[in-house]
């Protein structure tokens, strides 16, 4: 029984520590650059978001609230 | 029970304690993994030593590139004015609450799930229903779109996910013809088809996400590193290659290499449950919301959280995510029973939304953009525009 126990955590703690091995390892670039990215991603795509600029209202689809319809 | 509790589940079957010994989480060992080039030191003193180490590292390395904030890099950037929004749809129907949904790809239907085992698909510019099937289960917390839009895919507390056929005939019985694909050992909390009808992704209570093949149901890949109930999942856009990310009850959202298993990179900086994650339309962050009632941003290119969407006057958590098509705005569904629409670069809030009477539960933003749908606890759908 210890031995399966002590076997056990054995594993898992080689696999933490090979798991942390290859997350350190990641090639990673400065915050600078990815926000500057982000940033600039946002303002090329903006006059194409309709929940940011809108649109004609006869673009869109849900313009014109349900009205009754009684048939 | 009670609405408003500020943190901790609704559902009485979450954050359930693992089994010591977990049999069916094997970690698969990936050639990589097998012949590492410094061996690994044998005793367990010696393998934890080793992790405190790597983890410290982990930080350090993570801080020396944490040269500036976001909100910093977007100072200059135009302020965004007043934000009207108005829900322009109500899908009434469930009766019960609403706990997930998803958009059809073609921009005007809407499958949802609700806690009372009703899957009900809507066109939601006539809010008509047009189909409707009940699961065999209650807490149907997962509902998906295929991507032909022929067909839904859901699941809960069956600890499954189904597939049904979308029949162009009303009058036909959808159970008859349901699939069962996904099998897991506790609760399904999120599924998504992927590029295709034919596979679906899966994450679980009990701990694990999974991708299966619809036609066969055979279990095409496990991922394995959560160590608590994996409580939402996200693709990657198609571009940017085959990854996902998940987030949990260990308050940690981990990225996958959907072909591996592995799993790439891990964030951990939430201080609760992690109830909803979902990518930056380019591909390079995601967004989470979480139970300690803040929204964050995470660059994976940086390997770090880059912003925290948070007021102290926010204290109740939040319950889904989503980006507008520009990913400039980020929607967050909350407990309290309003949505917060905030400015993903300047890290403020433009807007808060009222309508719901109760918790909202999930948030999705439509295929292209122009409307977003929120479903809640009041057992009600709605869809909202943006007013101009």
């Amino acid at each position: 029984m210890s031995n399966n126990n002590a076997s056990s955590s054995l594993a898992s703690a080689k696999r933490a520590v090979r798991q942390l091995r290859l997350e350190a390892s990641v090639r990673r670039i400065k915050v600078s650059q990815a926000a500057a990215d982000l940033r600039q991603y946002c303002l090329q795509n903006a006059s194409k978001d309709p929940l940011l600029m809108g649109v004609p209202s006869s673009d869109n689809p849900f313009r014109p609230p349900k009205s009754c319809s009684l048939f | 029970s009670c609405d408003f509790a500020p943190s901790g589940s609704f559902s009485p079957f979450r954050r359930l304690p693992l089994p010591a010994k977990r049999k069916y989480m094997r970690s698969p060992l990936s050639p990589e993994m097998a012949t590492q080039e410094v061996p690994l030191n044998e005793t367990l003193a010696h393998l934890k030593t080793e992790s405190e180490t790597l983890k410290l590292k982990l930080e350090e390395e993570r801080a020396k590139l944490h040269d500036v904030e976001l909100h910093q890099v977007a100072e200059k950037v135009e302020g965004l004015g007043q934000f009207v929004m108005k829900t322009r749809r109500t899908l009434k129907g469930h009766g019960n609450k609403v706990l997930c949904m998803d958009w059809c790809k073609d921009k005007r239907r809407i499958v949802s799930s609700s806690q009372d085992g009703k899957v009900i698909v809507w066109d939601a510019f006539t809010t008509n229903k047009e189909h409707a099937v009940t699961m065999p289960c209650t807490w149907v917390m997962a509902c998906a779109y295929a991507p032909s839009g022929c067909a839904v895919a859901c699941g809960g507390l069956d600890n499954k996910c189904s597939v049904y056929p979308l029949s162009l005939d009303k009058n036909e019985n959808l159970a008859a013809k349901k699939k069962s694909v996904a099998m897991h050992t506790n609760y399904l909390s999120a599924c998504s088809f992927t590029n295709s009808d034919m596979q679906i992704l899966t994450s679980s209570g009990d701990g694990t996400c999974a991708l299966w093949d619809v036609e066969s149901g055979q279990l095409l890949q496990s991922f394995h590193g959560h160590a608590a109930d994996v409580l939402c999942l996200d693709l990657a856009p198609s571009e940017t290659g085959n990854t996902f990310v998940s987030g949990g009850c260990d308050k940690k959202a981990n990225v996958w290499d959907m072909r591996s298993g592995q799993c790439i990179q891990s964030f951990e900086t939430h201080e609760s449950d992690i109830n909803s994650v979902r990518y930056y339309p380019s591909g390079d962050a995601f967004a989470s919301g979480s139970d300690d009632a803040t929204c964050r941003l995470y660059d994976l290119r940086a390997d770090r959280e880059v912003a925290i969407y948070s007021k102290e006057s926010i204290i109740f958590g939040v319950s889904s995510v989503d980006f507008s098509l520009s990913g400039r705005l980020l929607f967050g569904g909350y407990n309290d029973y309003t949505i917060n629409v905030w400015d993903v670069l300047k890290g403020t809030r433009v807007s808060i939304l009222f309508g719901h009477e109760n918790r909202v539960s999930t948030l999705r933003v439509s295929p292209d953009g122009t409307a977003f749908c929120t479903g809640s606890w009041d057992h009600t759908l709605r869809v909202w525009i943006l007013m101009c």
